[in-house]
C-alpha cells in the first residue's frame, strides 16, 4: 500500500503537507509503511485488533444489551505531532489549566471575578453544574483540577484551538498506554528512529500526584480508586489505572464512613482510606450532600472531605468550568487571573442568551454547529451543514425555550489523518485530547489521545458515535548531535517483513 | 484485602472449576453411553438429574435426546449451570477483580469465554464434542497454572484456591454418584466386565486413570471409591480437596492449624477430621449415596458460612 493516490483535499492533514510531501516528523513513518509487502499492513491492523479483544481493552455500550461490549477501533497508523506544534501546546495548556483551577477556587471561595463583572454573575449561579454545596471548600494547596483532559482540534490553517476542557473526570488515557503498547508492537523499529517521546510515566506521575494529596500526618497513604461498577463504560479503564498503579479499585460500597474517615471493609475489617481518586460525578458521590437517589456512593464523605480527613481528585464543584457558556469566558479568565493573552485561543461561540448571539444564530442554524452546554460525549448537537430542516426547527425550537443552555460555534474544518479504508488510505477528521496533571507543578503528557471519526466526511470523533483511536507521537526535538540518525533510519528500513 | 475483591476472586475460582467439571460430566456420560450394551438406561436423563436441572429442561426441551442435553450444559445461557452461564459468571467476578488478578489471568479468562461464545455460534461442537470438551478442559487448566505462577501467593489466591477446592470436592462427589447411584446399573452387571469398564470410564473423566493404577492396579468399585474419596495425595480426591482448603483457609486466618476462631474453619475443620478418621467400609456400611449426600450438605454449610464469616459487608459492619 502506498500513499500516490492519497489526497489531503481542502483540509490540513497530521502526516502531509497540502503538496503531499511527507512532514518531517512523519518522514520515517511513511516510507516505512511504503516498504511494507502487498497485505502486511492489514495484517499488523488485524493483529492489534484481535490483541485488543484478548486483553478486553473494551467499552460497555450505553443501551445495548447487557454484557455487549466493543473494542474502539484502533488505527495503527500514527498521529504525528511535530516538536514546535508541541511546545505552544504544553504552554497553552499550562496556562490555560493553571487559570482555570484559580477560576474555580474563586468561584467557591471569595468570587472576586464575579464582583469585578468580568463574567456576569446569573451565568454561573444558573450552571448546572454550579455546586453550591462546595462554597467555601479549600482543597489541599488551593488545587481543585488534578487530572484535566482537554479537547483540542485543529482548523485548515493548522492552529490548534480548544474546544473542551473536561475538567470532571475526563476518560480516554488507558486507551494512550494501551494504544502506544500496541503501537510499539507494530512499528517497532520507526518508532525508534523517530524519537517519540515516552508517555509510560504517566501512571507513576498520576499515583505520586493522588499521593501528596493525603492529609500531612500520612506517610504511607491509602489511594483507591473509586469507580461506579463493572457496567460503566469507562469501567475498564478504571481496573487498568487502578492495576497500573497499584492501588485498590473501590465502589461506593466497599467504602463506609465511619468514626470521620472514610474506611474501606475488608476481610480483616476496616482500613482508613486516604485519598479517593473518584471516577464518579459529584452528583452521585454523597446522598446526604448531592443526589439522594444516589445508590453509587458514600453517605457523609463530603464531611470528612471539608474536614480533611480525606482527599478528592478531582475536587468536587470543577464541573463548573466545563459548562459551555462559562467556556467562552476561558480568555478573559486568563487576563484576569495571569495578565497574559491566551496562548491557545478558543474556537468563536455564540451564547445564546445573549440576544444579539441567538439572532444570529437562529439565522444561520444550516451553517453552525449547536451544543447543549451540559451535554458531552457528543449528545445534545446539531451540526448544522449536515441536519436536516426538521432537525434545524426542532433546535430553534429548544433554543427558543431554555437560550441558557445553548451555544453554537462555526463549523471547525478539522484536520485530518490517513486512515486505513481496505486496501488503501483516505483522511478522516481528528481531534486531540492530552492529559495534564497538576501536581506541585503542571505536567502535560507528551501524546494524548486522538480520536479519529471514522465514517466519511464525519466530524463527530465520540467513541459512542462511531469514533476511533490513534496514537499520538510527539516528537521530540532533535538532539544537538544528529550523528545516528542515518543509521536508525537505514536500520527501520531493515526491519523484518515478519 | 476487599470483601467484594475476596468474594469476586473466590467465585471467579469456583466458577472456572465448575465449568471445567461440567465439561468432565458431559465426558463421563459420553464414555458410559458407548460402552454399554443397550441403551436401556437414559444415561443423559441421568446427566441431567445429578445436575438437578430436570424441570428447567423439560420446560424447554421436551426429549432427552444427546444433541438437547449437550446444547443445554454447554451453551444454554437459561442454565445457570451450563458451561457459558460458568463461564459468563467467572468473567464478570474476574473483570470486577482486573486490578487484582494478573493481566494473563484475565486474557485467559477472557480468551476462553470468546472461545465458547464462538464454537456456539458456529456450531462447531456438533461434529466432535469431545475434541470440544478437551480443549475447553485444557484452557481451565491453563487458567488453574497461569493463575499459581502469576498470582502473588498471598490473600486474594488463597481466597481463590479455596472457592477453586471446594468446588472440586463437590463435583467429585456428584462424579462419584452419577455411577453408583444414578446409574445403578442391574444387579447382574455387577462385577461383570461392563461393570468395571464404567468405573474405568469414571477414573478417566476424572483424570484419575493412571494414578489410581499406581495405587490399587485392579479396578475394584470399591477401591475406586476409596481412591475418590479418601486419597491422600491425588489432587481431585474429596479430602485431598478439603485438607488443601483448609490450608489456604488457615493462610487466610492466620489462626493455627487444628483450631477454629470463626465458623468456616469449625465446620470445614469438622469434615475434613472425620475423612481424616474415616475408612471405605464403613463409608459403604453407611451406603454410598447417603455418604457423598451428606458430605454435599455439609460443604453447603461451608460455603455460607465463608460468606457469612468474610463476604457479607452488612454482618461485617455490624461487627466494628
Amino acid at each position: 500500500m502506498d500513499f500516490n493516490n492519497y489526497k489531503t483535499e481542502e483540509f490540513y492533514d497530521e502526516l502531509f503537507e497540502s503538496d503531499g510531501r511527507a512532514r518531517a516528523g512523519a518522514s520515517i513513518l511513511i516510507k516505512r509503511i511504503e516498504a511494507l509487502q502487498e497485505g502486511d499492513l492489514v495484517r499488523r491492523q488485524r493483529a492489534a485488533e484481535a490483541a485488543m479483544m484478548n486483553l478486553g481493552i473494551t467499552f460497555a455500550v450505553y443501551g445495548d444489551e447487557q454484557g455487549s461490549e466493543k473494542i474502539i477501533p484502533f488505527d495503527i497508523i500514527p498521529r504525528v505531532i511535530e516538536p514546535h506544534d508541541w511546545k505552544i501546546l504544553e504552554a497553552g495548556l499550562k496556562q490555560r489549566i493553571t487559570a482555570l483551577n484559580l477560576f474555580v477556587d474563586d468561584i467557591y471561595n471569595d468570587q472576586n471575578i464575579l464582583r469585578d463583572k468580568i463574567i456576569p454573575d446569573d451565568v454561573i449561579l444558573s450552571a448546572d453544574s454550579f455546586r453550591k454545596q462546595c462554597i467555601g471548600i479549600n482543597p489541599p494547596k488551593g488545587v481543585w483540577c488534578h487530572i484535566t483532559g482537554t479537547d483540542l482540534v485543529r482548523d485548515k490553517d493548522g492552529r490548534f484551538y480548544v474546544l473542551e476542557d473536561n475538567l470532571r473526570c475526563p476518560s480516554g488515557v488507558s486507551y494512550v498506554l494501551e494504544n502506544r503498547q500496541l503501537q510499539k508492537r507494530t512499528f517497532p523499529k520507526v518508532f525508534e528512529a523517530s524519537r517519540v517521546s515516552p508517555v509510560h510515566d504517566y501512571t507513576s506521575r498520576l499515583v505520586q500526584t493522588l499521593g501528596r494529596l493525603a492529609p500531612d500526618d500520612i506517610e504511607d497513604p491509602t489511594i483507591v480508586v473509586l469507580t461506579p461498577g463493572v457496567y460503566n463504560s469507562a469501567y475498564f479503564e478504571h481496573s487498568f489505572l487502578a492495576q497500573q498503579m497499584g492501588v485498590e479499585l473501590v465502589e461506593g460500597r466497599d467504602l463506609v464512613v465511619h468514626d470521620g474517615f472514610v474506611m474501606m471493609r475488608t476481610t480483616q475489617g476496616f482500613t482508613r482510606v486516604d485519598v479517593i481518586y473518584r471516577r464518579i460525578d459529584d452528583d452521585f458521590i454523597d446522598p446526604f450532600v448531592f443526589r439522594e437517589d444516589s445508590t453509587l456512593g458514600i453517605p457523609g464523605i463530603m464531611d470528612v472531605y471539608r474536614a480533611g480527613r480525606v482527599a478528592l481528585a478531582n475536587a468536587p464543584g470543577t464541573g463548573v468550568a466545563d459548562d459551555k457558556v462559562v467556556y467562552a469566558y476561558v480568555p478573559d479568565m486568563i487576563k484576569y487571573y495571569l495578565g497574559e493573552e491566551a496562548i491557545l485561543p478558543n474556537v468563536p461561540t455564540y451564547l445564546c442568551w445573549r440576544d444579539k448571539d441567538r439572532q444570529y444564530v437562529l439565522d444561520h442554524l444550516d451553517q453552525l454547529v449547536v451544543k447543549a452546554a451540559n451535554e458531552s460525549g457528543g449528545y445534545g448537537m446539531l451540526i448544522g451543514p449536515s441536519s436536516t430542516k426538521q432537525q434545524q426547527a426542532e433546535f430553534a425550537e429548544k433554543i427558543r425555550a431554555t437560550p441558557r443552555n445553548y451555544i453554537a460555534q462555526p463549523v471547525v474544518a478539522l484536520s485530518r489523518a490517513p486512515v486505513i479504508v481496505d486496501d488503501h488510505f483516505e483522511g478522516r477528521h481528528v481531534d486531540l485530547r492530552p492529559y495534564v496533571l497538576y501536581d506541585d507543578e503542571i505536567y502535560v503528557m507528551p501524546g494524548g489521545l486522538t480520536r479519529v471519526a471514522l465514517r466519511k466526511g464525519s466530524l463527530v470523533v465520540n467513541s459512542s458515535q462511531g469514533g476511533g483511536s490513534k496514537d499520538t507521537w510527539v516528537i521530540a526535538e532533535e538532539p544537538n548531535n544528529t550523528g545516528d540518525t542515518t543509521s536508525q533510519m537505514q536500520q527501520s528500513q531493515e526491519e523484518g517483513h515478519a | 484485602m476487599l470483601s467484594r475483591v475476596a468474594d469476586s476472586i473466590y467465585w471467579m475460582s469456583r466458577y472456572i472449576e465448575r465449568a471445567e467439571n461440567i465439561a468432565r460430566f458431559v465426558d463421563v456420560v459420553n464414555h458410559l453411553v458407548l460402552d454399554l450394551p443397550d441403551q436401556e438406561v437414559n444415561q443423559w436423563a441421568s446427566l441431567i438429574q445429578i445436575t438437578e436441572d430436570t424441570e428447567r429442561f423439560e420446560q424447554k426441551y421436551g426429549s432427552v435426546t444427546e444433541e438437547n442435553v449437550i446444547r443445554f450444559m454447554t451453551f444454554d445461557m437459561d442454565n445457570p449451570n451450563s458451561i457459558c452461564s460458568c463461564l459468563w459468571q467467572a468473567r464478570e467476578n474476574a473483570r470486577s477483580v482486573r486490578d487484582t488478578i494478573s493481566s494473563e489471568m484475565w486474557e485467559q479468562i477472557n480468551r476462553s469465554y470468546l472461545m465458547v461464545k464462538d464454537a456456539q455460534s458456529s456450531n462447531r461442537i456438533d461434529d466432535d464434542p469431545a475434541a470440544f470438551f478437551s480443549h475447553f478442559k485444557k484452557a481451565c487448566h491453563l487458567f488453574s497454572g497461569i493463575t499459581d505462577i502469576t498470582m502473588t501467593h498471598g490473600e486474594g489466591w488463597h481466597f481463590g484456591r479455596m472457592g477453586r477446592l471446594i468446588e472440586r470436592a463437590d463435583k467429585t462427589s456428584r462424579m462419584i454418584d452419577v455411577k453408583y447411584f444414578v446409574l445403578l446399573p442391574r444387579v447382574d452387571y455387577v462385577g461383570s466386565p461392563y461393570d468395571s469398564l464404567q468405573w474405568a470410564a469414571l477414573l478417566k473423566s476424572i483424570s484419575a486413570f493412571e494414578m489410581y493404577r499406581k495405587r490399587f492396579q485392579q479396578i475394584i468399585p470399591r477401591q475406586v471409591a476409596d481412591f475418590l474419596i479418601l486419597d491422600r495425595q491425588f489432587p481431585r480426591s474429596m479430602r485431598y480437596c478439603l485438607v488443601k482448603a483448609e490450608e489456604s483457609l488457615h493462610a487466610i486466618t492466620g489462626s493455627q492449624p487444628s483450631t477454629f476462631g470463626n465458623l468456616v474453619e469449625q465446620r470445614l475443620g469438622r469434615i475434613r477430621a472425620d475423612m481424616d478418621y474415616a475408612d471405605i467400609q464403613e463409608i459403604l456400611d453407611t451406603g454410598l449415596h447417603e455418604y457423598l449426600d451428606e458430605f454435599q450438605t455439609k460443604l453447603n454449610g461451608v460455603g455460607d458460612a465463608i460468606f457469612q464469616t468474610f463476604f457479607d459487608l452488612s454482618s461485617n459492619a455490624a461487627q466494628h
